[in-house]
């Protein structure tokens, strides 16, 4: 979407929510609105993702400032800086002061301190941690996927979240699929009964996988963990959650509900050197619903093997291929296909700034966090499945004690996990590894 | 018959030289089975661009003199990227979800990438490479060379203009052309159509091309005469050429001139975007250029990196 018809699209958006605003709302649920006031956003977690998102932030609102940056590592903040300055050349100043940039484990409070709005995009194993801090300083929140990697984060965020809501304030997730129109579009015929009741679906993230960051001679066991972070449960939760629950979170969202149980199986096969800690490289999980369904989910980091990221979900009239974004007859003869290439739609991961700072704006709630915890905890439910061999619960898996990331972290503290004599790190083995 | 070809290198060398050299050939590739076919393009002149009363970025049209080249008789297929993705670092450091963007057009995916399928599985084997970076391609081009000891860069806009040739624009366009109107939608293997005069196949549609130059809309204004080309350190914009299966034919001409835009990695959620893959360009690929006469070293590392 071009600038121009997206500012179109922010103008429709708040008129529409004020007229429905101003009929269904108490007088107090203005406090928030913020029409004219310049918003300051601040950044924590400052890699790849989380300088993406500021940016289309300030792309997504003309009165916002980058007022504070926060990473545990310098080196990050100068490159994300960079890359955003190089990104709007000269249409854009970036002002920001070098006092207000925060190094360290606790950067990010001072970086929320000073902002309206935070964008949480640090590795997801400090999610909750800096959500709720985040909320219980009453700020509006654009967070990245996924939410916790464990189960006592998950309850930690659901407990924010509903702070978030009794303080009406917004809080997009990354999980861009809710915010991506040929979705939107078919989640909409589905609903109206264009395939019927959903019975089953099959979602995939199988692809060759991500980077590696290799261990440097210089590097305290901590800190290899926290730039090679993905390969560590307590930082990452495996790519069945990291990756694949965007996929799984379509099979909730579709269906309507979480699943019930999981079942499955998972090992790392190929993606298995001392550089790759512990995680799987792939995991096949049989996820039931509680009316029934059955989503089967895949997904493989293997180079070298079929790539194939989507959903699809059978009905008892039809089938929906999300990916290419297809209703078919159960014969496979094509009865609707969403008519947009997704490079001539509008850009899902812009959108949901556009949706959070119009909401903001007009005062509106957009609340994603509990969505986002719950789809969490189905991609743990997996993957604690495959880790033990055994079928997990939802009950379960909601009141599970793992805990797998220390409070107050500094450089000094001991890596939750470390490595054996050989300098590999204990991989769970299903039938041994036990359900916490 | 090879005794005398030896006897005729021994006494006239420069003879045989220029014979087995003028010509097309295969350059075989460092892993086996996999080659390039390579047309040779003899020097000439001709009328780059088409004069228009209207301020065209084509217009004026300039004379222009080239010296001679071979071009590769096809886009370069994802077969022969691959080779070049294998053996090289494509590992960013960064978590790029790039398999986000694999829900364009549902097929059946061939072998696929290291690290993700970057066709939007519209095809491998036999199909033109795309959505790789100016950059990407020209590093491409970097790599070949150094496994095959020749110097591969990708064409100039004059070199490609030249080598569609003006004799494109008045035939019948669906014979030659991959185009909106034929393409149901996604590329096509490579070397279906009929080929054009100098025996190039998909030189307008299938993919549209990347070009070494930088593109500048007053550049035809410069009247420049002899190899031209617009070098620079930018990544954007960068000439593409020949119109894809996305286009109209009425918008395949061997002149028209296209250029990237920062828009090619709109759907790339990271800051810095990607350095070897755009997200939203399923129809630009390229074609590579071997120069018959040498080139300075200079003048490569501008070919190969952007800067001297």
């Amino acid at each position: 979407m071009n600038k121009e018809s997206r500012r179109n699209f922010v103008k429709k958006t708040a008129v529409l929510s004020t007229a429905t605003l101003a009929t269904t709302l108490p007088v107090d649920a203005f406090a928030n609105v913020t029409e004219n006031k310049k918003l300051k956003i601040s950044l924590v977690g400052c890699g790849g993702r989380g300088s993406g998102a500021i940016v289309q932030a300030m792309e997504a609102d003309d009165n916002v400032e980058i007022i504070s940056m926060a990473d545990v590592f310098s080196d990050r903040i100068e490159k994300s800086l960079k890359g955003i300055r190089e990104h709007f050349g000269n249409k854009k100043k970036i002002n920001l002061k070098e006092k207000n940039i925060f190094v360290g484990f606790d950067s990010y409070k001072k970086a929320i301190d000073l902002c309206d709005v935070v964008i949480l995009a640090t590795p997801p194993g400090f999610r909750p941690l800096h959500f709720e801090y985040a909320i219980d300083n009453g700020k509006h929140v654009f967070m990245e996927k996924p939410l916790a990697t464990d189960a006592t984060g998950v309850r930690r965020v659901l407990k924010s979240a509903q702070k978030a809501k009794e303080q009406k304030l917004n809080v997009v997730v990354g999980l861009q699929r809710h915010y991506q129109n040929k979705y939107l579009d078919l989640y909409e015929k589905v609903k109206s009964g264009a395939i019927g009741k959903i019975v089953s679906g099959q979602v995939y993230w199988n692809d060759g996988g991500v980077w590696t960051n290799n261990r440097k001679a210089n590097q305290t066991e901590l800190e290899y963990q926290m730039r090679n972070w993905y390969y560590f449960n307590w930082i990452c939760g495996d790519h069945i959650l990291e990756q694949h629950i965007h996929n799984i979170d379509v099979a909730n969202w579709f269906i309507g509900d979480y699943p019930k149980s999981a079942q499955g199986m998972g090992g790392r096969e190929v993606r298995n050197g001392k550089d790759h800690g512990h995680i799987y490289d792939h995991h096949f999980v049989e996820f039931t619903y509680p009316s029934g369904q059955i989503i089967s989910s895949q997904c493989r980091h293997q180079k070298g093997t079929e790539s194939r990221v989507d959903e699809v979900f059978q009905g008892s009239r039809g089938t929906v291929t999300l990916g290419k974004g297809e209703i078919s007859s159960l014969d496979g003869s094509s009865i609707y296909k969403y008519p947009i290439s997704s490079s001539k739609d509008a850009n899902p991961y812009q959108v949901e700034h556009d949706k959070l700072f119009a909401s903001i704006r007009e005062g509106g709630e957009i609340n994603d966090a509990f969505n986002g915890a719950k789809s969490t905890l189905a991609a743990i439910m997996g993957r604690m499945a495959t880790y033990t061999g055994q079928k997990i619960t939802w009950d379960q898996i909601m009141n599970s004690k793992e805990d797998l990331v220390p409070d107050n972290l500094d450089w000094n503290s001991p890596p939750p996990i470390m490595p054996n004599g050989d300098g590999r790190y204990d991989v769970p083995i299903p039938g041994i590894t036990k359900f916490i | 018959m090879i005794q005398i070809y030896k006897l005729i290198a021994v006494i006239f060398p420069f003879l045989l030289q220029s014979q087995e050299i003028e010509k097309n050939y295969v350059q075989d590739l460092p892993i086996d089975g996999f080659s390039l076919e390579m047309v040779y393009i003899p020097n000439g002149s001709f009328d780059m661009g088409k004069d228009s009363t209207k301020s065209m970025d084509y217009s004026p049209s300039n004379k222009i003199e080239l010296s001679p080249f071979w071009i590769s008789k096809y886009e370069i297929t994802w077969d022969i990227y691959q080779l070049f993705m294998d053996q090289t670092n494509f590992d960013e450091k960064e978590n790029f979800e790039r398999a986000d963007f694999i829900d364009e057009i549902d097929g059946i995916s061939g072998p696929t990438t290291p690290y993700v399928d970057m066709s939007f599985g519209m095809g491998k084997k036999d199909f033109p490479a795309v959505n790789m970076t100016h950059y990407a391609a020209s590093k491409f081009c970097e790599w070949l060379s150094s496994k095959t000891g020749y110097y591969y860069r990708l064409p100039t806009e004059a070199e490609w203009e030249y080598a569609c040739s003006e004799d494109m624009d008045n035939l019948i366009i669906n014979d030659y052309s991959w185009n909106s109107s034929n393409s149901e939608g996604k590329y096509q293997k490579v070397g279906q159509k009929k080929p054009n005069s100098f025996g190039l196949h998909d030189m307008l549609g299938n993919v549209a091309e990347w070009t070494a130059d930088v593109y500048e809309k007053n550049t035809y204004k410069k009247r420049r005469k002899k190899n031209p080309f617009k070098s620079g350190d930018s990544k954007y914009p960068r000439v593409i050429r020949g119109g894809s299966w996305e286009d109209n034919p009425s918008n395949l001409r061997s002149y028209y001139r296209d250029f990237s835009t920062k828009d090619l990695q709109k759907r790339d959620p990271q800051i810095p975007k990607s350095l070897w893959w755009n997200t939203d360009a399923p129809n630009i690929g390229f074609r590579i250029v071997r120069p018959l006469n040498n080139e300075s070293e200079k003048l490569k590392r501008m070919f190969w990196n952007y800067s001297d």
